[in-house]
């Protein structure tokens, strides 16, 4: 196990120093900072004189390795527009992105592992077809048109919940929430199911592959044939056999949801990490940027690594020594 | 325990499939049955019949399973739910695939004995250990803690034994519970298995392909052949004054040292589909000994006082 941990960090060192040369890259073709920044009216001296200010005079293989060593440190630069750390400008947006993104896959799993299941179980059912039906909507529907379509239908319509923001937030465990206030949690509802309808779809489709591969396994049988009630065959035979490549996707996607949040957040203003990576790239905010992409890389490293844990732990035949990382 | 006349259809999109098709004996308490047929004669689903077990498209149509009594074809699902692992258990086929890959020996066991008993997890558990302990598993303690892929074929098996005997049924319905394992080990089973049938008095129906298995194992045999049994008796009487044409091809179709250097006996042809069996007697299209008279039904023959019946127009009689 330890031994396991230890190979998968030092590739995970690997893999985000080559992400950084990509991302460093990549924002470097995006366009010059400089032309958002200055007043149009200032003249050649003042433009390079900022421009020395931030840096960009230098050559680009010596403002990454200035970055490179500022980022060992910890510091990921200062956002050209805030003039603020990047680094702290994206940590204190993100408790509203995790919030909204694990409320989202929350809903996901509760909902989407039992639709998934019923689904399986009877799939020539009413309902079976009804719930697939509607995961292939909910797959394919482009989800800030959903979220425009929600606003427009519960904000403005029936005026029940409302259109953005994150309404008033509650502290817990040092952190600021909304899902712990009625009003909060009118405020999340919205985007979070907006969120959560691309993965409960894909949740849907694999718990009823599972099931329909499970429920016809010769154990399903032989549980059967111990006089098990169905209700035990189902709960624990059953689930605890799909449950293994549900969290592997749902531990994955949980980082896909967090980038995807981006657009939600975008659609219903709600101040999160998307919401500030947007208006960083309309303004070529270069470190914040670059800081949130080595963010996101981060997590889906650290993602990824819990759920090869988690794997082991629910599937007995996988030890963790033999998992190729 | 005794089976009248079952049917069980299967209704496919092509058609319908008369996987058992009028079967018919019966069981008495501390006998060994050996349902004997090749793939698709329907021995399996006759056994899955038994269980109550048959997944949909399938369904017993007509016919009665008398146990101690009481039709289980009429029993509701409750009442089959309290049967199935209590007095009647199951073994199945392919000891990789019936124990679920997740659980623990122990979740697994436990439950079972904990479906049909009110005790607690510590008796639950003590149980299951006696019956580990029972089958010839050694340190029982430590393989209950075990999954089931950290023990080879032979030892999932006992394993599946060890829980169908946890209640000490009346009958266990085996299928073909060897066929997937080492010669030694199918050896061993058996041997193991003999051995507690005549400890608990249980009754056993052995569901092979193989005749070489039951001929050592069975008090009786009932040879299937597309959905009926073609012939039944007393092991020795089937084996060695088979009447029916199939159960003769079926014995000289095993190699044997006698007939060393010679090409192997086969029967011709190929089993009927089921969705479309051929009229009368199934087994004429690949008889030797078939004529017009076999498109007519058989009727079922037991030359007096024997016990050894078949359903043939044409049985050997000459050397009985």
């Amino acid at each position: 196990m330890s031994v396991f941990i230890i190979r998968r960090l030092l590739q995970s060192i690997v893999v985000i120093w080559v992400m950084s040369l990509l991302v460093f890259g990549g924002v470097y073709l995006i366009g010059d900072p400089i032309d958002m920044l200055i007043n149009p009216e200032a003249d050649q001296e003042d433009i390079e004189a900022a421009i020395r200010a931030l840096g960009l005079d230098k050559p680009i293989h010596e403002q990454y390795w200035y970055f490179l060593a500022n980022a060992l440190k910890g510091d990921l630069g200062k956002s050209f527009i805030f003039s603020e750390p990047a680094l702290q400008l994206i940590l204190a947006r993100a408790p509203a992105t995790m919030e909204l993104a694990i409320v989202a896959s929350l809903m996901s799993i509760m909902l989407g592992i039992p639709l998934g299941m019923w689904a399986g179980l009877k799939p020539d059912s009413i309902a079976g077809k009804s719930i697939m039906t509607g995961s292939i909507l909910g797959f394919s529907l482009p989800s800030f048109w959903v979220g425009i379509l929600f606003i427009m239908l519960f904000a403005v319509m029936l005026g029940v919940l409302p259109a953005g923001g994150r309404g008033p937030t509650t502290e817990f465990l040092g952190l600021q929430v909304s899902f712990l206030s009625a009003k909060g949690l009118s405020h999340i509802l919205l985007p979070a199911v907006n969120l959560a309808l691309f993965k409960l779809s894909l949740v849907i489709r694999l718990s009823r592959a599972g099931t329909q591969e499970v429920i016809h396994q010769d154990y399903i049988k032989f549980a059967r044939a111990k006089g098990l009630s169905e209700r035990r065959i189902i709960l624990v035979h059953v689930l605890k056999n799909i449950l293994i490549p549900v969290v592997t996707v749902i531990g994955l996607e949980f980082g896909s949801v967090i980038a995807f949040a981006v657009v939600t957040e975008t659609v219903f203003a709600w101040p999160g990490m998307g919401k500030l990576i947007i208006e960083s790239i309309d303004q070529l905010d270069r470190p914040v940027i670059v800081a949130y992409l080595m963010i996101i890389v981060f997590m889906f490293i650290v993602i990824n690594l819990l759920v090869d844990i988690l794997y082991s732990i629910l599937d007995p035949r996988v030890r963790l020594q033999d998992i190729r990382a | 325990m005794a089976v009248e006349d079952l049917k069980t259809h299967f209704f496919t999109k092509l058609g319908v499939v008369k996987a058992v098709n009028g079967v018919s004996f019966s069981v008495d308490k501390g006998e060994v049955v050996g349902l004997v047929g090749e793939s698709g004669s329907g021995k399996s689903v006759t056994g899955f019949s038994i269980m109550g077990l048959v997944d949909p498209p399938g369904r017993v149509v007509s016919g009665r399973i008398l146990f101690k009594g009481e039709d289980l074809v009429q029993a509701g699902e409750r009442r089959m739910r309290s049967l199935r692992g209590r007095r009647i258990a199951m073994i199945f086929q392919d000891p990789m695939m019936t124990l679920n890959p997740v659980l623990r020996i122990d979740t697994q066991m436990m439950e079972a004995v904990k479906a049909h008993a009110d005790v607690s997890t510590q008796s639950a558990r003590e149980r299951a250990r006696e019956a580990l302990v029972r089958v010839g598993i050694p340190s029982p303690d430590e393989r209950l803690k075990a999954y089931p892929h950290q023990f080879s074929g032979g030892m999932r098996q006992r394993v599946a034994i060890a829980t169908a005997l946890l209640h000490k049924p009346d009958l266990i319905v085996a299928d073909e519970p060897t066929t997937a394992l080492d010669v030694t080990i199918q050896g061993q089973i058996l041997y193991e298995v003999q051995k507690l049938c005549r400890e608990t008095g249980m009754s056993l129906i052995w569901i092979t392909h193989d005749l070489s298995v039951v001929a050592g194992l069975a008090d009786r045999i009932c040879v299937m052949y597309a959905g009926v049994i073609v012939e039944t008796g007393a092991t020795s009487d089937v084996l060695d004054r088979s009447m029916h044409p199939y159960t003769k091809g079926l014995i000289e179709s095993v190699p044997s040292r006698n007939r060393r250097g010679q090409p192997l006996a086969q029967i011709p042809g190929m089993t009927p589909s089921l969705l479309n069996l051929p009229p009368g007697c199934s087994f004429h299209p690949r008889c030797p000994r078939a004529d017009e008279v076999c498109l007519a039904e058989p009727a079922i023959a037991e030359p007096a006082g024997t016990g050894h019946s078949v359903r043939c127009f044409y049985p050997h009689l000459e050397q009985g």
